[in-house]
């Protein structure tokens, strides 16, 4: 079996499981505590921050360790809504975002604010000039990803961080920055981000850890109260093993960052070759996005069969994103980027990982070609019965 | 960005007649120390300055370190070339080049023959060298008043200096040279940078810290002994007395003047820092206080507090405000490490109004009544503990001796 479900779930470094077996057999004490053992575990939780603030270039005080993006995203956006909510009830994100982006918004919809959802273009892009228009006086915050976990499109936060801060500098700028972690260089504040959250097990960590960058000076109103950990932004029992593993697994991914950037892009580069030259298949992602997601479409084939015939035949892929992928819904990604009904049911992404060597690329064009020689038939009874 | 060699300018010790021999040896081993890493680097000594050749050792590392040598007022990193008016012209347009330049950017060339067998005159190697950089460069702007890039050329015998940057060091006096004075630590943002001030004003330290097992804790105890290694980057090495004080402290409970007790306890450590000091040579107490900030550094408590010792009381942050003494703290990098939160011994007992205008009549009646006070005191001195404190000790052995407690580094 060949993994290509990158995107969804990365598998964890050996070092990471072995540091986080390690960490919680020997430091099982809550850092609360005031005996020693439970110091020793204050102690490493303060080493894992100063080790991921050092991969980000920001402060220990700025990170706030969290279960992952989709607390992470939920805890910048309503905790900064809550928290701001005297400058404005006004937030701006796109149409393409994480769900747990984009129910956030439809949440605080529900709550009386008002939210703006940028277009973006056919390659999943924003418009500036668009964003540039929406900025308001009462604008709290805008949420925009950094790659897009279907697409893989990639969004100028350089060029959206500016346009914002001069149309309103009150207002937060919030990057979910999953997908582009560990495959693109992080700027966060040449983009003038204020906010940035990231999951672990999306860059080979621990699952059930995430990181959210608070920038100093930027106050969240706590959405789960009940303790003073992570400075009051967070109550809960630390997870130290969690902390520490995911320290490791982000100075792994950081360093190695270029070198996996640069033999992804040759993987891709295969892959979308392979993929162009098989009639019926239509590319949705392209040379500019992200190097690590390949997502197609092979309109009039439901994307499950897909994903059962490759999986025969050794390749585990995925339909659109993990998070949505029971719902048998057109892509509201996709849709966003103008793609028709057809192309929007039936896409299939692939998203490749450390471990990938050429050859599985190669292999795995063989295997799709031969795939899609076999379904055609299908496709075109169902597409006469129409 | 390349360079050959860097210049160091130093301040006003030069000008120390007599002394100035003294001053120059001592900042000398501090760079010489500073510089032990790199065995590329060679100093080059020179009337008022310094110079060191880089031989491949990376130029931002060493100004870092060398940032931290007092008595060292700038640093400018320089090209070197041959002697000829060409390969002059030519580094300065590549040297310049090297900095970003914008439609605003202004400069001028201020060249120096020191050298007076070269054929150019200093006025005439100015235009020389800046017409064709005016050329190369159509975005560059002459300006003869403080220009953003006030290229220099030093032309000697040998070879000629470029330089444009002046990057400021540390300032002050050499190491040690102005004696030796004991410093209060306790662990908040103040005192390190009190500590930090007086060591660049050429005072050695030896830091005194007052611990009360078990009411604070061990970590309360690392965090001194890695503020104390935090300033050891400046000096190479400090030694810390680590005084025990829980005796002392709970000796001040239940007297019935419990918003007197703070006022006791600072005059106790005074006493205690004064032993110390007279037994290591010291001259001096140094204190973190800053007038008004807490009840024991209103006027008339440092005037209570301050006659329990007979030695100079030096407060280098007294007239400063809080946000200036924490930009320095965060400049010499003991800030974050100030700010963990554990408890010192001050914090304990505090009562929930402490005077802001202690009586120095109760004060001293209620000391004479104290009769165990000098023993608690003269025991606190004999039990203290010393240890010498080096930019490469382990902090927080003590703790991890226990390997159940081992923070091990390869996790992360």
């Amino acid at each position: 079996m060949i993994y290509w479900d990158h995107a969804a779930t990365t598998p964890p470094f050996d070092e990471v499981v072995d540091t986080m077996s390690e960490v919680m057999k020997k430091h099982y004490a809550n850092p609360s505590a005031l005996h020693r053992s439970g110091e020793a575990a204050a102690k490493l939780l303060r080493r894992a921050r100063e080790v991921c603030a050092a991969s980000l270039d920001v402060l220990p005080s700025e990170l706030v360790f969290t279960s992952g993006a989709t607390e992470g995203n939920n805890m910048a956006i309503k905790g900064s809504a809550m928290q701001y909510s005297s400058r404005g009830r006004h937030i701006i994100t796109t149409g393409t975002e994480h769900p747990s982006v984009y129910e956030c918004c439809k949440q605080l919809e529900s709550l009386g604010w008002e939210v703006t959802y940028l277009p973006v273009d056919a390659a999943g892009v924003v418009d500036l000039d668009v964003l540039k228009e929406a900025v308001r006086k009462d604008t709290v915050l805008v949420s925009i990803m950094h790659v897009n976990n279907e697409s893989g499109a990639i969004q100028p936060l350089a060029d959206i961080g500016r346009i914002v801060k001069e149309v309103n500098s009150r207002t937060l700028f919030h990057v979910d920055g999953v997908q582009g972690f560990g495959k693109l260089p992080v700027a966060i504040s040449e983009w003038q981000a204020d906010l940035y959250s990231l999951s672990a097990h999306k860059f080979n960590g621990p699952r059930g850890m995430g990181v959210l960058y608070v920038k100093q000076g930027v106050q969240l109103f706590p959405l789960i109260s009940g303790g003073s950990q992570e400075n009051g932004l967070r109550a809960g029992t630390e997870n130290v093993a969690g902390a520490v593993a995911m320290s490791k697994a982000m100075r792994l991914s950081q360093e190695r960052q270029p070198e996996l950037y640069a033999r992804m892009m040759e993987l891709r580069e295969l892959l979308f070759q392979g993929i162009r030259k098989i009639p019926g298949l239509v590319l949705n992602s392209n040379e500019l996005g992200a190097p690590h997601i390949i997502h197609f479409s092979y309109p009039g084939l439901r994307p499950e069969v897909m994903v059962h015939a490759l999986e025969e035949m050794g390749m585990l892929i995925s339909t659109k994103s993990a998070c949505s992928s029971k719902l048998s819904e057109p892509s509201r990604v996709l849709l966003a980027m103008g793609k028709s009904m057809e192309v929007a049911s039936s896409g299939i992404r692939i998203s490749l990982g450390k471990e990938h060597q050429l050859g599985d690329a190669a292999r795995f064009v063989e295997v799709l070609a031969n795939a899609c020689s076999k379904l055609r038939p299908i496709i075109e009874r169902e597409g006469n019965r129409r | 960005m390349t360079y050959d060699m860097l210049l160091l300018r130093f301040g006003e010790f030069t000008l120390k007649g007599k002394n100035r021999n003294r001053f120059e040896k001592s900042v000398l081993n501090h760079i010489r120390n500073v510089l032990k890493p790199y065995p590329g680097a060679k100093i080059l000594k020179e009337y008022g300055r310094l110079y060191i050749e880089l031989n491949g050792e990376p130029p931002e590392i060493l100004i870092h370190a060398l940032k931290k040598v007092f008595g060292l007022v700038s640093i400018s990193p320089v090209r070197v070339c041959p002697s000829e008016l060409d390969p002059i012209i030519a580094t300065a347009v590549e040297f310049v080049g090297q900095k970003e330049l914008t439609d605003t950017t202004t400069f001028k060339v201020n060249a120096r023959r020191v050298w007076k067998q070269f054929p150019h005159s200093s006025q005439e190697m100015n235009h020389l060298v800046g017409s064709p950089l005016l050329r190369t460069y159509p975005q560059l702007k002459v300006k003869v008043k403080k220009p953003d890039i006030e290229l220099r050329v030093e032309i000697r015998e040998n070879e000629t200096y470029l330089y444009y940057e002046v990057i400021p060091g540390a300032g002050g006096y050499p190491l040690g040279t102005n004696g030796k004075a004991m410093l209060l630590l306790s662990g908040g943002i103040d005192s390190p940078v009190a500590g930090w001030s007086a060591m660049r004003r050429g005072l050695e330290i030896e830091c005194v810290h007052f611990y009360s097992f078990p009411y604070t804790s061990q970590l309360a105890k690392e965090k001194v002994m890695e503020l104390t290694r935090l300033l050891s980057g400046y000096t190479g090495k400090i030694k810390l007395h680590l005084v025990p004080f829980t005796d002392v402290q709970t000796s001040f409970v239940g007297i019935g003047q419990d918003n007197l007790i703070i006022t006791f306890m600072r005059r106790a450590m005074l006493r205690i820092a004064s032993s110390l000091a007279e037994r290591e040579g010291a001259l001096a107490i140094v204190t973190g206080d800053s007038l008004g900030q807490v009840a024991s550094q209103t006027l008339p408590s440092m005037n209570v507090i301050g006659r329990a010792t007979e030695l100079p009381l030096l407060r280098p942050l007294v007239m400063m405000d809080k946000n200036d003494i924490i930009n320095i703290a965060m400049d010499i990098g003991t800030f974050e490490t100030s700010i963990l939160p554990y408890e010192d011994c001050c914090t304990l007992f505090v009562p929930k109004s402490p005077t802001t205008n202690p009586n120095l009549n109760i004060i001293e009646k209620v000391e004479a009544s104290l009769t165990r006070l000098p023993a608690l005191l003269q025991a606190a001195v004999e039990g203290t503990e010393t240890v010498i404190i080096t930019p490469d000790s382990k902090i927080g052995t003590m703790a991890e001796k226990n390997e159940e407690f081992t923070v091990n580094e390869d996790w992360f």
